[in-house]
């Protein structure tokens, strides 16, 4: 994230506290009920909580607001996806490369109803073999439904807390295994594991599409993987020794030719 | 009630690679065409947002609409056959140009020995060496028969490429020069050279300089953008049937190509055709195109279901072993790989081509001796530089997890450190490897869909074993700091995953009208004027992908209907 995006956060969490404070919904420090309190979930401490929040009430991107996810879904899949694709020494991880954004928005589309998918039935779950592909009648929304709902229940569960609440990355890395592993029984028509390849393989996407779709932000999946992303030729490069490092450009680019 | 419109000579169910060569022909030979196509028209200038990793290759914009049609998979007859609801191991293109479009180029003959595949076997290693249940025959045509069409396919479309070294492999003379050398393609040569194999520039249909076709047709040279398979060529370089044959046909004025248009059926009474039953899907409403010669060119799956679901042929029955509809259906054991890892060199991985690589030729076919093997025919081992986009390529050394931190550190590390040798395979027919119709799903118009009964033999494990080892003993001369091998434990055939859209067989060609569908110019045995060229034609798959053949088999079908338009009757 850039300086520049910090300082608009920050004032975007200012803003939001004196529009709490100006609409009467805090006594002392604490929000109380309704859609607005339990979305800003406001903790004492007022700097973790606009570290927590920034992302949501960021006025610089108006590509960051949701479509599907409601705010609690949100916030477990960007943690989940944190854990999958951390923030390390190589760069940054899901969450500040908005890959939560990316999945909301996939799945409000075509892609969360899988329109473009045969989804005629009689539909077989239990009695298909793995290598038949995809057999559940669910579509990726409910897939990602009673994924997300699950492994807070599951998490509750062991932990005593949502996924989201989790501070041990360990505990994180615990639960997800067990989904991995199908450790865990969500229903007939839906095993852990099915879920967490598409949590995956949708993280590893966010990660890595196109800027357009609400992930990769400021194009630091790219760059961390020196990937050049859209360019129009790489006959003068590829022939050489050396690696050449190209400044990365998105397909923006090319829409503002 | 459907209408029935005004006869054309020929009609076409399909307008893709197949579809597109026959209506170049006999367009210019004065002919009538029409082509029925099911997809959207497609121009070079559609693709001037193509670099898009997610809309073209993760979310498949080009292929089929899976909603509508698809085909149904088991592995025996066992089990439950269920639908190929999501795309994995095989996308199906669809729109004018077809899978032409959106394929990477690489572009091969069949061998000789191919061609007549059953009596080389016997003649070098006896009868018993094919074991039972592998109805394995000779194609009804030899390589040097073929030759002329395959040098037609090679000027049409430019191919680039330079003599394969091996000793007793066809010379083929390609029309332009290899593709550029990189690094990769170096470091594989020198490696594979040491070890005594015969490496080469594969041969690509990506071009390596602006040429102008025996047709006239002019296009520019190969920007190695590095998205090639999978998403359209903005520059025309790509051989395509858009950029290639069809511009030919519609110049004539004489080739017609109605889009968003289904055929359901081939109608037919007593062993003639007198056209196809279509579907215009912006109107709903229902045609019959009448023509002298239907030609099915609508993919090797979509020829099979047409023929099935028109009653054409006799379907084959895998218990008597009778009938040749649906029968040797093949793939392409794709498993027998290697990826290197390698700590201590980068390679520019971000750039490529569809058909930019290099490759061996010495374990396919019977250039090695396969007395004392478990397995027949074999493979070619290529390492190719395609380009390694991002969301796909995320290699990592052999028991790193798929996720979390070691998995991202290792991951962003080998991006462009990661090379990968793979051997393409051939696939043998089986008895009961076989197509049909399926009993309970159907298609958006309420036809049967096609159902597909697959599994890997011991040939294909065997092979893609041993292939396996020889990609990894390459890769570990070119001096791969960690090697992770394929090919040692391929249980059943997984559809999930994407292996090649390289399906044969199903309507293919012989000399025999009861073990096969077609004579050797594509011609139907049982209905004189209907023609199926494609890979649906193959009796097996070779090493190799299949489009070339497929390209020389058209010519030779394009031939057959010009015959046929002439003289009538059977021409075998
Ligand atoms: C990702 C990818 C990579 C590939 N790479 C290679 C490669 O490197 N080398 C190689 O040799 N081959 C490759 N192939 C395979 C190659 O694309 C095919 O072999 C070739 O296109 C087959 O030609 P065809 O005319 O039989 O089918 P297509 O070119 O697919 O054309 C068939 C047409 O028929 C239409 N159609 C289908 N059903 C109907 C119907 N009922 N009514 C009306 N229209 C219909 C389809 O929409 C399509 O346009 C690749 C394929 C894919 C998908
Ligand atoms: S790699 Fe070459 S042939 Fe392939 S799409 Fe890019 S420019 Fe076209």
């Amino acid at each position: 994230m850039s300086d520049k995006d910090r300082n608009q956060n920050e004032k975007a969490g200012n803003s939001r506290r004196t529009f709490l404070r100006n609409s009467g919904l805090t006594v002392g420090g604490l929000v109380l009920g309704g859609a607005v309190g339990s979305l800003f979930n406001v903790k004492s401490d007022s700097n973790a909580e606009s570290a927590d929040h920034k992302n949501m009430v960021s006025s610089s991107n108006p590509n960051q607001a949701l479509m599907y996810f409601t705010p609690d879904q949100f916030k477990t899949v960007e943690a989940l996806s944190e854990t999958i694709f951390p923030k390390t020494e190589s760069g940054p991880g899901a969450k500040e490369l908005g890959v939560v954004y990316y999945i909301d928005h996939q799945l409000a589309g075509s892609w969360g109803l899988n329109t473009r998918e045969y989804m005629t039935g009689p539909f077989y779950p239990a009695k298909a073999v793995p290598e038949q592909g995809y057999q559940t009648h669910l579509k990726r929304q409910q897939v990602f439904d009673i994924g997300i709902e699950s492994i807070n229940a599951y998490s509750t569960k062991k932990f005593k807390k949502k996924f989201q609440e989790l501070e041990k990355e360990d505990d994180k890395i615990a639960i997800l295994k067990d989904f991995e592993e199908d450790k865990v029984k969500l229903n007939s028509s839906l095993s852990s594991s099915f879920f967490f390849s598409i949590l995956r393989s949708a993280t590893i996407e966010g990660v890595y599409a196109d800027p357009m779709y609400g992930g990769n932000k400021d194009m630091g999946g790219w760059k961390m993987k020196n990937f050049p992303g859209h360019q129009a030729s790489f006959t003068n490069v590829l022939g050489k020794d050396k690696f050449v490092a190209m400044k990365p450009q998105s397909l923006n680019a090319q829409h503002k030719m | 009630m459907a209408t029935t419109l005004p006869k054309t000579d020929i009609v076409l169910a399909g307008v893709g690679w197949v579809g597109g060569i026959i209506a170049a022909e006999l367009t210019k030979k004065g002919y009538k065409v029409v082509g029925i196509e099911r997809g959207k028209e497609r121009t070079t200038e559609d693709y001037y947002m193509a670099h898009d990793e997610l809309r073209y290759a993760q979310r498949y914009e080009m292929m089929q609409d899976l909603a509508k049609e698809t085909v149904t998979f088991r592995h025996n007859k066992k089990q439950r056959a269920l639908p190929y609801r999501e795309w994995g191991s095989f996308l199906i293109g669809e729109g004018v140009g077809g899978s032409g479009l959106h394929w990477n180029g690489q572009t091969f003959r069949f061998l000789p020995y191919d061609f007549e595949i059953y009596s080389k076997t016997v003649e070098r290693y006896g009868k018993d060496k094919i074991p039972a249940g592998m109805t394995l025959q000779d194609w009804g045509i030899t390589y040097d028969e073929l030759e002329p069409y395959f040098d037609k396919f090679d000027a049409m479309t430019g191919i680039a490429g330079e003599p394969n070294p091996l000793p007793g492999s066809p010379q083929v003379k390609y029309p332009n020069p290899p593709m550029m050398e990189t690094p990769v393609t170096k470091l594989f040569k020198e490696a594979s050279k040491k070890l005594g194999y015969h490496p080469y520039h594969m041969p690509s249909n990506n071009l390596t300089k602006n040429y102008t076709n025996p047709d006239g047709i002019s296009r520019s040279a190969c920007q190695y953008c590095g998205f090639c398979e999978r998403f359209g060529c903005e520059y025309g370089a790509k051989a395509s049937p858009i950029v290639t044959v069809i511009p030919v046909a519609k110049k004539t004025g004489k080739f017609d190509v109605r889009t968003h248009s289904v055929v359901r059926r081939v109608i037919h009474t007593d062993g003639k055709a007198s056209g196809v039953l279509y579907v215009d899907t912006r109107t709903g409403e229902e045609y019959i195109q009448p023509a002298d010669v239907v030609v099915v060119s609508a993919y090797q799956m979509n020829n099979i279901k047409l023929l099935l679901n028109s009653k054409l042929g006799t379907p084959y029955d895998p218990e008597t072993g009778r009938g040749a509809v649906g029968k040797n259906y093949a793939y392409q054991t794709y498993l027998g790989k290697a990826t290197g890892l390698f700590d201590e060199k980068e390679f520019n991985l971000y750039g490529g081509a569809g058909a930019l690589g290099a490759q061996i030729d010495d374990f396919n076919g019977d250039f090695f001796d396969h007395s004392k093997l478990d397995f027949l025919h074999g493979a070619t081992i290529h390492i190719t530089h395609l380009g390694d986009r991002p969301i796909a390529n995320n290699n990592v050394p052999h028991g790193v997890a798929s996720w979390g931190k070691e998995f991202k550190e290792k991951s962003v590390f080998y991006a462009n450190r990661s090379l990968q040798i793979k051997a393409q395979g051939s696939s043998m027919p089986w008895k009961d490897n076989y197509i049909d119709l399926d009993p309970t799903y159907k298609d958006a118009f309420g036809d049967p869909l096609l159902r597909m009964t697959f599994n890997w033999k011991d040939q294909d494990r065997n092979l893609m074993k041993y292939m396996g080892n020889k990609s990894a003993e390459i890769m570990k001369e070119m001096g791969a700091t960690h090697v992770n091998k394929g090919g040692d434990d391929i249980a059943d055939y997984d559809i999930r995953n994407y292996q090649s859209t390289h399906n044969t067989g199903g309507v293919i060609m012989g000399a025999d009208p009861e073990t096969s569908v077609l004579n050797s110019y594509l011609q139907m045995w049982d209905c004189d004027n209907v023609f199926v060229p494609g890979a649906s034609a193959f009796p097996h798959n070779s090493g190799y992908n299949p489009t070339n053949t497929v390209g020389a088999l058209a010519y030779r079908a394009a031939e057959g209907i010009e015959k046929y338009l002439k003289t009538g009757g059977s021409l075998v």
